[in-house]
């Protein structure tokens, strides 16, 4: 039997997370009701939660008439090959920094954070006139390298928390058992990072689907231009093609969403239990 | 099986010295205690052995090989830790033939070696489960398992019981009694319980400040402690020690606070006016009732412990324990005679700490 106020409790509790949800995912909802609502209806019916007559036209005009499918190739291999390099990479960083002392560590930390206090505008000029003679401006793989150099910091102190999760007794046991240090990370350390590694994959990936800064100032034609780049060219000079706009942000949200449901179980904590006691 | 010698080992962190020299052989089938309080070095001394600690200077070797620059891989040691350290991600099968596959050892021979440690163990029906699924206990038995499956020269143990309960403590310390009379393995052991120093250890090392105290049987320890700290730290309650000056005349006596006089045995192999101090287990303090000879004291504290009653008694400015076997000696206000048999008592040059005679 539940106490009343306990039940009125718990109720205003589910009611705040409620609303939260209702707050945060508005705007993905009002995406959605733009991009089946037809261009005649857009401006004539007022505000109107859900559009009296829904199309898809604008989602068969996306893929069949515009750019956008090479758009979606191109940020598929940006994000893709950035989420990955980046968490190889600091998979490895982070579990130097979390396990071994090594001269010159300060250091490598301090410029590692002080890559992290400068705001990406300031650095799009020398990026820029670096690339160009390396004839990377204008390619994907630059546009990699960039996600890549400014992902990696960040990840690696991820990583290094997660790692710093992980009992130093189990790859000393390892060790004992038999297996060299690079055996002990691949066979004990690594399996249990996972949720740390599909963390990192999924902010990475993300960070890179949605980067705009970068994307707009060291691409200039369709043949590199990753997909946030390409929204903007619903925008034209004399108007806006909200309907088209919005359903290619539908559209490409929909990897996004493939990748997290594919990572969440490794996102789910709870895999070192067990280890020491607990 | 393998005798381990340890010559003057010593480490340090840049300038902060953990050990200060320690020499030491442990016989082949030998089961031998660390023990020590925390910070004393001990653990960090069987890290060493391990190879999970770099060796500053000295030689460790096992089976007559010295292994200061082996990897912990190459020395053919098991050790069980008091984390347990059991792979999460791991079945119990799994983790305890883990060093088995490592050594691609086949198939046939790991089944019998895991079957016949869970028999032992009797982890028999646990053995598809994960680590998460253990109960305390058997967790520090799947890490026994894992450590005893592949017959290695030497076992280590570090404080592996400290994270169970007393119960549960008290019964695995038997097991571990047990597995060793088996198996007949060198064995490592570090504690900071003394209890288990003494209930487990062929020898113990005591050890304090990253030097060895003494190095003993266990009785020995107990009996003939090498100094005040190995007489303070072993046993409990703890020896009563009481500071006083040593005076050769009447065959050897020591004046405590209060004019009191303790008369020794016989004259002690130290200088008249000598400070000492005198040392005395409770469970040695004779309580009687006044006006026989003896000490005159009223008792502070009485604290029944079921087994026996400790009584704390005040006498000469000092808190003298006493431990009896008998319930109901005497209650709290009670003024009772304390005396110190002439054979119990112990003596210490309080300057150096070390016992004379």
């Amino acid at each position: 039997m539940i106490r009343p106020k306990r039940l009125g409790m718990t109720l205003a509790h589910r009611a705040a997370i409620l609303l939260y949800i209702a707050f945060a995912l508005f705007p993905l909802y009002w995406l959605v009701k733009v991009s089946v609502t037809p261009n005649d209806l857009l401006y004539s019916e007022g505000v109107k939660m859900w559009p009296s007559r829904a199309t898809l036209d604008h989602f068969a005009f996306v893929l069949e008439h515009s750019d956008f499918p090479l758009f979606f190739r191109n940020s598929m291999i940006v994000s893709v090959s950035t989420a990955f390099i980046v968490t190889l990479l600091s998979s490895i960083g982070g579990y130097a920094l979390s396990r071994f002392t090594f001269r010159g560590k300060f250091w490598i930390v301090g410029l590692m954070l002080l890559t992290q206090m400068f705001p990406l505008v300031m650095l799009i000029a020398p990026i820029f006139k670096m690339l160009s003679p390396l004839g990377l401006t204008n390619s994907l793989s630059g546009l990699v390298l960039v996600y890549v150099a400014f992902n990696v910091p960040f990840a690696t102190f991820l990583m290094q928390s997660f790692f710093d999760g992980i009992p130093k007794d189990l790859e000393e046991a390892a060790m004992i058992d038999g297996a060299t240090r690079f055996m002990a990370f691949r066979q004990i350390i690594l399996p249990l990072t996972l949720p740390g590694m599909a963390a990192t994959l999924g902010f990475v990936f993300t960070a890179a689907w949605s980067e705009l800064l970068f994307a707009l100032m060291l691409i200039s034609g369709v043949d590199a231009s990753t997909f946030p780049v390409g929204l903007l060219s619903f925008v034209s000079k004399f108007s806006v093609d909200f309907g088209q706009m919005m359903a290619a942000g539908v559209l490409a949200l929909i990897p996004a969403c493939i990748f997290f449901l594919l990572i969440q179980r490794y996102l789910v904590q709870g895999l070192t239990a067990g280890a020491v006691k607990g | 099986m393998a005798s381990i010698d340890i010559t003057d080992v010593r480490k340090a962190y840049g300038s902060t010295k953990i050990l200060h020299g320690v020499d030491l052989t442990i016989q082949d089938g030998e089961f031998v205690v660390l023990v020590g309080p925390s910070g004393c070095g001990k653990s960090t001394l069987l890290r060493m052995i391990a190879g999970l600690e770099d060796i500053s200077s000295g030689e460790i070797r096992i089976g007559g090989r010295v292994v200061n620059d082996l990897d912990p891989k190459d020395r053919d040691i098991a050790m069980v830790f008091q984390s347990y350290a059991l792979y999460p991600h791991m079945t119990v099968a799994d983790n305890m033939s883990y060093s088995l596959r490592l050594r691609k050892t086949a198939k046939e021979k790991i089944a019998a070696a895991i079957s016949g440690a869970a028999t032992k163990l009797s982890l028999t029906p646990l053995m598809e489960r994960r680590p998460k699924a253990l109960s305390g206990g058997q967790r520090q038995r799947v890490a026994m398992g894992r450590a005893i499956v592949r017959s290695p020269k030497a076992f280590l143990f570090d404080e592996p019981l400290s994270n169970l309960d007393a119960r549960l403590r008290e019964h695995m310390r038997g097991e571990i009694k047990k597995l060793h009379q088996d198996l007949g393995a060198t064995s490592i052991y570090v504690t900071h319980d003394q209890i288990e120093a003494m209930t487990l250890a062929d020898r113990i090392v005591a050890m304090n400040a990253g030097l060895v105290q003494q190095v003993g049987s266990p009785l020995d320890l107990y009996d003939r402690p090498a100094n005040l700290f190995v007489a303070g730290f072993m046993g409990s309650p703890a020896m009563n020690m009481f500071e006083g000056t040593y005076r050769n005349a009447n065959g050897g006596t020591v004046e405590l606070a209060q004019g009191v006089v303790v008369p020794l045995a016989g004259p002690a192999p130290t200088a008249d006016g000598t400070k000492v101090t005198l040392g005395i287990r409770p469970e040695h303090v004779l309580v009687g009732k006044t006006g026989l000879e003896g000490i005159q004291a009223l008792i502070s504290l009485v604290e029944p412990t079921g087994f026996g009653t400790i009584l704390h008694a005040s006498a000469f400015g000092e808190d003298v324990k006493a431990f009896s076997l008998e319930r109901g000696v005497a209650v709290r206000g009670d003024t009772v005679s304390v005396s110190f048999p002439v054979d119990r008592i112990h003596l210490f040059d309080t300057a150096t700490g070390s016992r004379i005679g």
